[in-house]
């Protein structure tokens, strides 16, 4: 009797019951918010340049990506910033139409009209390699572009 | 005061395997919203097609070379005086507009504020913007030319807009957009597609890309 009394006094446990709720609220903000990045970049993560007249791109799933920058591995792909990323791996402009339509292909056609491309091209990158994609986006019909950047603020 | 206790399930594992989760979605997570200059490309000209003809008036040339360096209307300028320069362009109203769908002849702009000059553009509808890059030019710096571009017009657009309808035309535009995301204002949207539509046509975003020099 006496050492059940004194366990009563003894400080009780902190009730860790609601930590789950608080970690699961936070895993499902951030479960909600994940976009799972579909392609490696084989390219270093190109350095967007800033501007301020930006629009957000709505629907993710109409949007397919070209990247444009500096091979990770220059012993296999060469040097400069002009280097084409398709999907997986290094490209060269002439293979746009093809991805263009293998992406169209996934989606319905009423919607092909809302598909944007998303160029993501480093800051060091030359105009002439973007106008070449971009005539390609144009013989495909893929009218729709958009210059990603980062959002500077206003100088 | 006598208390049952109900013997307690044990939930500190749990917290556990949320932990794990949260921090697998926490790595894996790419917050960044894709954001950026939206273009829509002209569509590809017919193989007879023949270019109108524009007067030189009506066309304010940017030219960037390799090194970066901008040639506005045949005169060197800094990047920083390029907004300006297309706002005195566009806005300028020197004569009158193209006619409309419907046939009725073009008007004379009568919410420019600019000049009149005989020598610059007659209209902001009839007002081009070419910009020609070298192939060798850096992205950026046609990325700036091209935010600098649009923010004339931005600023144009939003003059207007204030002077019409009372707010600025970013806001007059997330009202339509915020409009026709939600149930309670379905009757607003047509308003406000109106107003947008008007402003829009007001000042037409005419920037086209010349074939580059190499």
């Amino acid at each position: 009797m006496s050492k059940f009394r004194k366990k009563k006094k003894g400080i009780p446990a902190v009730n860790t019951a609601a930590l789950p709720d608080i970690v699961f609220m936070l895993l499902f903000f951030f479960m909600v918010t994940t976009t799972m990045r579909e392609t490696n970049l084989v390219i270093e993560n190109p350095r967007l340049p800033g501007a301020t007249e930006i629009k957000k791109l709505e629907d993710k799933s109409l949007v397919s990506t070209i990247y444009i920058g500096k091979s990770k591995d220059p012993n296999r792909d060469g040097v400069g910033y002009n280097k084409v990323q398709l999907n997986d791996k290094i490209s060269s402009a002439d293979q746009v139409p093809a991805f263009i339509f293998s992406k169209r292909d996934k989606i319905a056609e009423a919607l092909h009209p809302f598909m944007t491309t998303s160029i993501k091209a480093d800051k060091e990158s030359n105009v002439g390699t973007i106008i070449d994609v971009r005539l390609k986006l144009r013989d495909v019909n893929a009218l729709k572009i958009n210059y990603s950047t980062t959002a500077a603020t206003d100088n | 005061m006598a208390r049952r206790d109900n013997p307690e399930i044990n939930a500190g594992s749990m917290a556990d395997i949320a932990f794990l989760l949260l921090i697998f979605f926490l790595v894996t997570t790419t917050m960044n919203v894709d954001s950026g200059i939206s273009k829509k490309l002209s569509e590809k000209p017919p193989a007879d097609y023949v270019p109108p003809i524009i007067k030189k008036k009506n066309i304010f040339e940017v030219n960037i070379n390799r090194n970066n360096e901008l040639l506005v209307e045949g005169e060197r300028m800094d990047i920083k005086s390029l907004k300006d320069e297309a706002v005195k362009f566009i806005d300028n109203g020197g004569g009158i507009g193209n006619p409309s769908e419907d046939g009725t002849p073009g008007k004379e702009c009568d919410y420019c504020q600019g000049e009149r000059s005989e020598a610059s553009s007659d209209h902001p509808s009839k007002a081009i913007i070419s910009v020609q890059s070298d192939r060798g030019t850096d992205y950026g710096t046609y990325i700036v030319v091209q935010n600098e571009l649009l923010k004339a017009y931005t600023e144009l657009r939003n003059r207007l807009s204030r002077e019409r309808y009372g707010i600025s035309y970013d806001e007059l535009e997330q009202a339509f957009i915020d409009a026709k995301k939600s149930a309670d204002l379905k009757s607003q949207v047509d308003k406000l597609r109106r107003k947008v539509e008007d402003i829009k046509t007001a000042y037409p975003q005419i920037i086209s890309d010349a074939e580059p020099t190499s």
